[in-house]
């Protein structure tokens, strides 16, 4: 069991985190480092691609939502990309739907970036 | 030899005991989601299970005792799927009264909400000598 973090920089100020594998009370930690590293250099425009994502729990909703928090204190945003039904699930049911933006695929994401 | 019918099938238990560390609790989940894929539970419904054994585990991880075990105790029958996780002194204890940050709390209530969510019954019951307690009940469609 382990996530795998790979950051894309962009043309523009978005940077593209591609997570793969679980993320839970276990691994959410590697990916909270990740996206604090890149708020701390600065970067408030994250696109957080989930489609490799088998499993996430409250920890990794957690992570999420600490770093939608620190990017908004900076005007940033953070969009989603998930087509996963059963992950789509938990984001509907918890309610982070209306406050993340969720996008079927990483085009549609990063316009919503800009 | 006749099959007996669904309301007379023996109900079966299974137990697991894990380290009370993160790195175990996908040990957990995986194992009651083998018992749950031995019922007619959908594929849905099981990863439901998963989640919800996931965040009871995480539950106890997180809550501040001194216990190093967290027991799953998963009881099968025709009808439900009973899934109990123990940890002495504590499953509960980030549920009732947990001394977090803000930020913590919100999170922790978060786990919460998904095991009530994707569970039919939760109960938590709290044993001086025992400890505290955390079953989930998901029940089979009929």
């Amino acid at each position: 069991m382990d996530i795998k973090v790979n950051v894309r920089e962009t043309d523009g100020e978005t940077n593209i985190v591609e997570l793969a594998g679980e993320i839970d009370v276990y691994t959410s930690p590697k990916v909270k480092d990740a996206l604090g590293e890149l708020i701390d250099r600065g970067v408030y425009n994250l696109v957080i691609d989930l489609e490799k994502v088998r499993y996430i729990d409250s920890t990794g909703l957690g992570v999420l939502i600490g770093g939608l928090k620190r990017v908004r204190e900076h005007g940033g945003t953070v969009n989603l990309v998930c087509t996963n039904p059963q992950i789509k699930k938990i984001f509907d049911i918890t309610g982070l739907v209306k406050i993340f933006g969720i996008y079927d695929s990483e085009d549609a994401a990063m316009k919503a970036s800009v | 030899m006749t099959v007996p019918p669904p309301e007379q099938a023996t109900a079966e238990t299974v137990e697991l005991r894990i380290p009370r560390k993160a790195e175990w609790v996908a040990v957990a989940r995986l194992a009651v989601a083998a018992v749950a894929s031995r019922m007619r539970f959908t594929i849905e419904e099981i990863e439901d299970v998963k989640l919800a054994v996931a965040e009871a585990c995480t539950n106890a991880i997180q809550s501040a005792d001194g216990a190093d075990q967290i027991e799953i105790l998963c009881e099968t029958d025709h009808a439900h799927l009973r899934v109990t996780v123990a940890n002495r002194r504590g499953v509960g204890a980030a549920i009732v009264a947990p001394p977090l940050a803000e930020d913590e709390v919100r999170i922790d209530g978060l786990g919460v909400f998904l095991i009530r969510s994707l569970m039919d019954d939760v109960e938590y019951a709290v044993d001086p000598e025992s400890g505290s307690r955390l079953v989930m009940i998901k029940r089979l469609a009929s």
